[in-house]
């Protein structure tokens, strides 16, 4: 990690713990990697489970949430879409901060040739309305959870490379990196050895708010029928038969939403809180 | 400025060359060719038709060759045919559409800005009062609300429950023949939950984007003179901070673009809105090459003119740019 032992024992977390709000989300961000986890534990029934005499019934004592128009528990779905959520928001990250990082580092280290064709595909990648790119990409695929996520991924790197970009250039004018550079380290081990561990303390925030965006990119997704495919339940796709389904089933709209707001929501209020907490400018 | 300007324009030569080339890579290097999945949906087509088929779209060719047919098509504003049953000229349906994708946003943004300023404005002038709290929390929920939900929510409420408000197109079946008043009041009832919709997205952003910079202007040392000497705080506010607090969400105009053009496949396919979301949305459902280029393309030009504009206004707007100072 990125951090000294000492800065994050006596800095980063103090300061994060007197957050409050910070705290409420990596409380929620946490309850749900337990959700998750536990979800054949904790779900009352079986997410796919069809009930023909449970049709669309309303939120009740046996069914908290409602059933939808199979009969399955509502619930038992918003249960398990944690975990495709789960798993595309860190996956999709993983290869966005992956891309970003290396793109930035040898952008900022290199500079010249190097950074004017990289920095120049960043501008290109973002002339374009990323939904639309990923809609692109995505419907020409099989449908997959694993296309879906590095889709997702590809389209979302061009942000952490102009802040490891950023950094770089800043960092590559330290003494310790010419010092590294005198006693002969060679260029990669300079970039990931002396001057990486030094730039990614700002990739942790945009990370944490960039798996809150790629939790809303696959919902809506699979929410337009293109993202995760049914019988897999999925925070959006339920949301598809909310749709179908709005005139007689206010449930099945409100709460996979609530599931998704309150994520989002969490992962946005942990993301500020790092930042502030690692804003030297910050004083509280 | 000249000099600024002319640089500007050339460095838009290699952008939207790499605008072309990324969005022919994207179609032609996924898996899966137009051919094949016209074929899966008739069977009955056998290998003669096919490499017809393959040879009337140019498919049989080399890659290099196909890019340099397109893009040669495109710098004559050329997009080629629809492969859907009508193939009529993509430039046509995008033409009938974009009109109404871009006055909805128009009127979004409109919206927006006209919202957000004032919020801004509140939450920076009242800091860490209840009221800026408020506002806080609105815009962290408002980050937090997927737009489909909201459109599914709103749908519920003043469609079903209370049954204010159509639910989906932009006119009533049959208003042609309505008087001109009635007809736009009709019109006008289709667009407010679209447009709702579409600034809802930003306005949280936006307002965040605004109190940040209006905090950044108050704590400059010429706001301090301007209170120091006597000034009622609001003329120091809307007079003297403000307009150096918009100048920022100049630039956010431009940024804001790809976001509202990639908005609308989400609420033009709720709210079955013939508007170039929908319409892109219809041609990746249908494999629609042509369409879906052409789509991709435009959206990215739109934006690199966007932006364009956007940095012209804020040279102008900046006297700090506009004389070279900056």
């Amino acid at each position: 990690m990125a951090f000294r032992h000492s800065y994050l024992y006596s800095i980063f977390w103090p300061r994060l713990k007197r957050n409050r709000l910070a705290l409420l989300g990596g409380a929620v961000v946490l309850a749900l990697f337990l959700v998750s986890l536990a979800a054949p534990l904790i779900s009352p029934y079986d997410p796919n489970a069809i009930n023909a005499w449970k049709v669309l019934s309303p939120p009740s004592w046996q069914h908290w949430f409602g059933t939808d128009e199979l009969g399955r528990d509502v619930l038992s779905r918003v249960l398990y879409g944690a975990r495709i959520s789960l798993k595309v928001g860190f996956v999709a990250v993983g290869i966005a901060v992956t891309i970003g990082t290396v793109v930035g580092l040898l952008s900022g280290y290199y500079s010249g040739a190097v950074d004017a064709v990289l920095m120049r595909l960043v501008d290109i990648m973002l002339c374009f309305p990323a939904f639309f790119l990923i809609l692109a990409v995505i419907t020409f695929l099989e449908p997959s959870i694993w296309y879906i996520m590095i889709v997702i991924g590809l389209t979302g790197w061009m942000g952490v490379a102009r802040l490891v970009r950023a950094e770089t250039l800043s960092i590559r004018e330290m003494d310790y990196i010419m010092a590294a550079r005198c006693i002969g380290c060679s260029n990669a081990r300079i970039i990931f050895r002396h001057i990486l561990p030094n730039a990614v303390s700002p990739v942790l925030v945009s990370a944490t708010l960039g798996v809150a965006g790629a939790i809303l990119t696959e919902s809506a997704l699979s929410f337009l029928g293109i993202g995760v495919q049914p019988p897999t339940p999925s925070w959006g796709n339920i949301l598809t038969s909310g749709k179908d389904y709005i005139e007689f089933a206010w449930w099945l709209s409100l709460f996979p939403g609530l599931a998704i707001l309150v994520t989002v929501l969490a992962y946005n209020l942990l993301g500020e809180g790092i930042r502030d907490a690692l804003d030297p400018r910050v004083k509280r | 400025m000249t000099t600024y300007l002319l640089k500007r324009i050339l460095l838009l030569i290699p952008l939207m060359f790499g605008i072309t080339l990324i969005t022919f890579a994207v179609i032609h290097l996924a898996p899966g060719e137009p051919v094949e999945m016209q074929m899966a949906m008739n069977p009955k087509v056998g290998k003669e038709a096919r490499d017809r088929l393959t040879k009337f779209y140019g498919l049989d060719k080399p890659l290099h060759e196909q890019y340099l047919s397109w893009v040669g098509k495109l710098a004559r504003l050329d997009l080629g045919r629809s492969f859907s049953p009508d193939g009529r000229p993509v430039k046509d349906k995008i033409k009938e559409r974009l009109p109404i994708t871009i006055s909805l946003n128009i009127i979004a943004l409109i919206l927006e800005f006209g919202l957000a300023i004032p919020i801004g404005i509140l939450a920076a002038t009242r800091r860490d009062t209840w009221l800026d709290k408020g506002i806080t929390v609105f815009v962290f929920v408002g980050f937090a609300v997927p737009t489909f939900w909201l459109a599914l929510l709103l749908m519920y409420l003043f469609g079903v429950r209370l049954g204010w408000l159509p639910i989906s197109g932009l006119h009533t079946l049959g208003s042609d023949s309505w008087g001109t008043l009635h007809y736009l009041w009709d019109m006008a009832k289709h667009l407010v939950m679209p447009v709702m919709v579409a600034s809802f997205g930003s306005l949280a952003g936006l307002s965040r984007y605004m109190r940040s910079a209006m905090l950044n202007v108050i704590s400059q040392d010429y706001i301090t003179t301007a209170r120091a000497k006597g000034l009622p705080e609001r003329i120091v506010i809307y007079k003297h901070a403000l307009r150096n607090a918009l100048l920022p969400l100049i630039t956010l105009l431009g940024f804001s673009i790809p976001g509202l053009i990639g908005g609308s496949v989400i609420f033009e396919t709720i709210y079955a809105i013939p508007g170039m979301g929908q319409l892109f949305y219809q041609g990746v459902m249908s494999r629609d090459y042509p369409v879906v280029m052409g789509i991709l393309v435009i959206g990215a030009f739109l934006t690199l003119l966007g932006n364009l504009i956007a940095d012209l206004c804020y040279a102008l707007a900046d006297p700090r740019i506009r004389h070279g100072e900056g």
